[in-house]
């Protein structure tokens, strides 16, 4: 494959942001992913999919720094990463949402979102106690970035709601604007539309695609639900008990009888 | 129509912008609420930005004369999109942004508008989804331009992209607005209106600037408004009076006009501006009214107490101190108290503290609703108007509020009530004419200038004050030669809270019968509290228990209905609740939330047909329309239930 691409929507896809060489991660005998190679690149909306158990949020786990894998290197921008903490991936421009919502429940939608600010500010807790200079400023800009956010995701309603009276689904889009707030180049979304129903899962699309078109952020997502996945993804990687048996364009996964047989089961007769 | 209606120099919405801009240049004129921010702008602002809007619009093609249909929420944008292409001598055509693509087709069709300004992407898939039908438009211009980066662009433009055109090629085409613009006076068309269309295909209503000016003017004057004055626009932009409030009385009195963040937010943006003039259809009134009343019943049993009882001291003095009739030092001290208390926190949660001037219409209030607010000491009063009349044919002077009439003839409006009950007007606000439509021009205004309302009214001797009974099409007989008029009572079942909707039968009939439509709001609370479990909207329509609350409303409804000697004949009988809401998607109602009876009574004629043969229950197949268009159904067995009903007494004793 060469360096970059055109999709047939017309958006140019650039270079591997990230890259999986080989990767294996065992928790003692348990092999949870086994030997997968793929890569994401810049400006596409790569999925991951795959049965209950496949290994598909270790992998997320994995990228984000969560766990480290045995074997295996992760590239990113083409150079191997050493071994991180995950706040310091963080910083790299790496955000995620998690599969069962991570909110502070009695905070408010703002400040939740102001959380996803943090590894961006610089002034110290004593600065901030004082609020004088840098640190108001600090603040301030930082909070025009969250109402960009807030604004983006039509939640100015919930502004000042905590986050435990809302429903799951705007629970859903809170976490996607925290992990937005961090201005981040790749986005890992585990699941976001899980639970959902059919009008919140189409809204969920909508922003999933918006984001990628107006701010060109690459996005790696879990999804179970194959029609979503199907509409909204450049590349799919297919994984199975740990291992990869699929990759390519929705068009290519969905013909795949590797994949087929994992998702239909095989006839043992 | 006399010439000379309006002042010399202020005939137009150009001239008035321009004044604005000297006169008010540091005013602000509109706000809006952004990234949790009030934006505003000055008039002068205000009058640079349309002015780069209308040049913009030239450069892209637009010509004198055009209709320019503009779609979206209330938004400064949309308002100076509306006033740009006044400057460009064209003619702004707003539309309901909630309106569904085939909807949107029929008014864009006809009016032949050949520029949408369109608010965002939604709007816009709305225009290209019916564009191949509509040959006549040329270039669709968006504001928000989030999600239409990958579109099409041929006929796309967006909104500051427009402007930019415009303000580059200012050398060359400010001339050309300028020239445009000294060809217009009083009699150019200012805006075109679709009525909402209670019966069949809505009509293009042509209103002249005298109409628009003339008639803020006089409402303007009437109130008291100027430019220290704020509204808050939320209501419809293609209703009419959303474009009297928020173009014509601010253009003419420089008030500001601010906007909500989201639809959502209106409540909580209400309260942040907390406008001193205010508008708002009898639904909302009610909405608010019970929130406030469910939220009383969850709170402790102290907090509730202390509000049932100053409430019920304002209710006693409240009106009275508001029309300033005498009342005891006493129950001045009282109020004040209470005011501290309860009204002064409770107008503040309402966003209503400040509100000098408050108007509903639309629709008959409720008494209790109307005198609660009046009671905390909100001048809220009624008006009667119609697109037809540019708003304005009766209103409610202070002192002499009332809720059971709409007010005396606005200042310039002439009356008369014809032999049949309808309610005819004259006045400089009167349209010119139905675009396209001379027949329904000269069926309601005819050669004299005296414009049919449909409404059947009369005006009070004592107070000449006119009160509406209602529609003129509505008002019947019923078998035994009483009279029907279905809004009666229908209005005094919606003052309950869980009754969203009533919509009474019996024209030609022995006795009257009803649907009901709960408030899923009231009655969800209600069931919560309750502990009644229920799994839909559906389920808690066929609850015995909300049944029995209902049927105990219609019974208090039936002994007030037979107090009164006109139409005591009016007592419900049967009821049922219906499964579904009425919902303008299924045209059951119109886009303002008015009931369609005929259409409704078509509908579910198989249940009205159970409601008069005596049959305990119905299964019945509803067709529905989710919001993007697909259509489905729901099914359900309905249990029908008798009411006690007064006996009359048929003679009437000595």
């Amino acid at each position: 494959m060469s360096d970059s691409f055109v999709t047939p929507d017309g958006r140019t896809i650039g270079g591997k942001v990230l890259e999986m060489r080989n990767i294996t991660l065992r928790f003692g005998g348990v092999v949870a992913i086994k030997d997968i190679s793929f890569d994401i690149r810049e400006g596409e909306i790569r999925a991951i999919i795959g049965p209950n158990g496949a290994g598909k949020s270790s992998m997320l786990n994995v990228i984000n720094g969560f766990y480290h894998p045995q074997e295996g290197e992760i590239l990113f921008h083409g150079e191997v990463r050493k071994p991180m903490k995950p706040y310091q991936i963080a910083k790299q421009g790496i955000a995620r949402t998690f599969q069962n919502i991570a909110l502070f429940k009695g905070m408010s939608t703002l400040d939740n979102i102001m959380t996803g600010r943090f590894n961006q500010m610089k002034t110290n807790i004593f600065a901030q106690m004082l609020w004088k200079g840098p640190a108001e400023r600090e603040e301030v800009a930082n909070r025009e970035i969250v109402e960009r956010v807030i604004d983006f995701l039509e939640i100015q309603a919930i502004r000042k709601t905590p986050v435990g009276a809302l429903p799951y689904g705007l629970q859903k889009r809170v976490e996607l604007g925290r992990a937005l707030a961090a201005q981040p180049k790749l986005l890992l979304l585990d699941e976001p539309m899980a639970g959902m129903n059919v009008e919140e899962k189409e809204d969920m699309s909508r922003f999933i695609l918006d984001v990628n078109d107006e701010f060109g952020t690459t996005i790696a997502l879990i999804e179970h639900d194959m029609g979503v996945v199907m509409d909204i993804s450049d590349r799919v990687v297919v994984m199975d008990y740990g291992k990869k048996i699929g990759d390519g364009t929705p068009d290519e996964v969905r013909n795949n009888q590797a994949v087929i047989d994992a998702y239909l089961g095989v006839d043992h007769g | 129509m006399s010439a000379n209606v309006l002042p010399e120099g202020l005939d137009t919405f150009p001239k008035l912008l321009a004044r604005n801009a000297v006169q008010w240049a540091d005013v602000p004129a509109y706000r809006e609420k952004e990234y949790g921010i009030w934006q505003s702008w000055s008039w002068s602002e205000v009058a640079e930005e349309v002015n780069a809007l209308a040049m913009g619009y030239v450069a892209l093609g637009l010509n004198e004369g055009d209709f320019v249909a503009i779609i979206g929420r209330n938004r400064p944008y949309l308002y100076w999109a509306m006033l740009a292409a006044q400057a460009a001598g064209a003619i702004p055509v707003p539309l309901y942004q909630d309106a569904n693509a085939e909807e949107m087709a029929y008014v864009l069709e006809h009016s032949g508008a050949r520029f949408i300004i369109a608010e965002d992407q939604e709007q816009v898939d709305k225009v290209l989804e019916i564009q191949d039908s509509l040959p006549n438009v040329e270039q669709i211009i968006y504001y928000d331009k989030r999600g239409l980066r990958k579109y099409d662009h041929t006929q796309l433009t967006a909104y500051e992209d427009v402007q930019a055109e415009g303000r580059a090629g200012h050398a060359r085409l400010a001339p050309v607005l300028k020239e445009r613009q000294a060809k217009l006076n009083e009699s150019s068309t200012c805006v075109m209106l679709y009525t909402s269309g209670t019966t069949g295909k809505p009509k293009g209503v042509v209103l002249s600037n005298t109409n628009i000016i003339a008639s803020a003017k006089a409402s303007s004057e009437f109130d008291n408004l100027n430019a220290g004055d704020s509204v808050l626009a939320y209501l419809p932009m293609a209703w009419v009076g959303d474009f009297i409030f928020s173009i014509g009385q601010s253009c003419w009195t420089g008030f500001c006009v601010a906007c909500p963040e989201s639809p959502q937010t209106m409540q909580a943006d209400l309260r942040e501006i907390g406008p001193s003039y205010f508008f708002a259809p009898p639904r909302f009134f009610e909405g608010l009214l019970t929130n406030v009343m469910i939220r009383i019943e969850d709170a402790s049993p102290m907090k509730k107490k202390l509000f049932h009882k100053y409430m019920e001291h304002a209710k006693k003095v409240g009106p009275d101190l508001l029309d300033g009739k005498p009342v005891s030092f006493g129950d001045k001290l009282k109020y004040w108290i209470g005011d501290k208390l309860i009204y002064g926190p409770l107008k503040n949660t309402l966003g209503l503290s400040k509100v000098r001037v408050g108007y509903t219409a639309g629709e008959a209030i409720g008494p209790e609703i109307f005198e609660f607010y009046r009671s905390l000491g909100i001048n809220l009063k009624q008006l009667y108007g119609q697109t037809e009349a540019s708003v304005f044919i009766t209103q409610q002077p202070d002192g002499e509020v009332r809720a059971d009439t709409v007010g005396v003839p606005s200042p310039g409006v002439e009356l008369k009530i014809a032999d049949n009950g309808e309610v005819f007007y004259r006045s400089p606000g009167t349209f010119v004419e139905y675009y396209k439509n001379p027949e329904s021009t000269a069926d309601t205004k005819d050669p004299e200038g005296w414009v049919a309302t449909g409404d059947a009214g009369f005006i009070e001797e004592s107070s000449g004050h006119l009160r509406i009974i209602d529609r003129a099409k509505d008002v019947g007989k019923m078998a035994d030669g009483s009279m029907f008029a279905p809004k009666f009572v229908e209005n005094k079942l919606k003052f309950y809270p869980d009754i969203l909707e009533a919509v009474v039968f019996g024209a030609g009939k022995e006795n009257c019968v009803a649907f009901i439509n709960i408030d899923l709001g009231a009655v969800g609370n209600w069931a919560e509290r309750n502990n009644i479990a229920y799994a839909s909207y559906q389920e808690l329509t066929a609850h015995p228990h909300v049944l029995g609350s209902i049927q105990s409303h219609i019974e208090e409804v039936n002994k007030s209905v037979a107090a009164d000697e006109m139409l005591s004949g009016c007592q419900i009988h049967r009821f049922l609740v219906l499964h579904k809401e009425l919902d303008p998607d299924d045209g059951e109602m119109t886009r303002t939330r008015k009931v369609r009876r005929k259409l409704v009574a078509e509908k579910f004629d198989d249940l009205v047909a159970a409601l008069y043969d005596g049959s305990k229950t119905i299964s019945t197949e509803t067709e529905v329309t989710y919001e993007d268009g697909r259509k489905g159904s729901i099914k359900a067995t309905l249990e029908l239930r008798d009411v006690a009903v007064v006996p009359l007494k048929k003679e009437v004793a000595a």
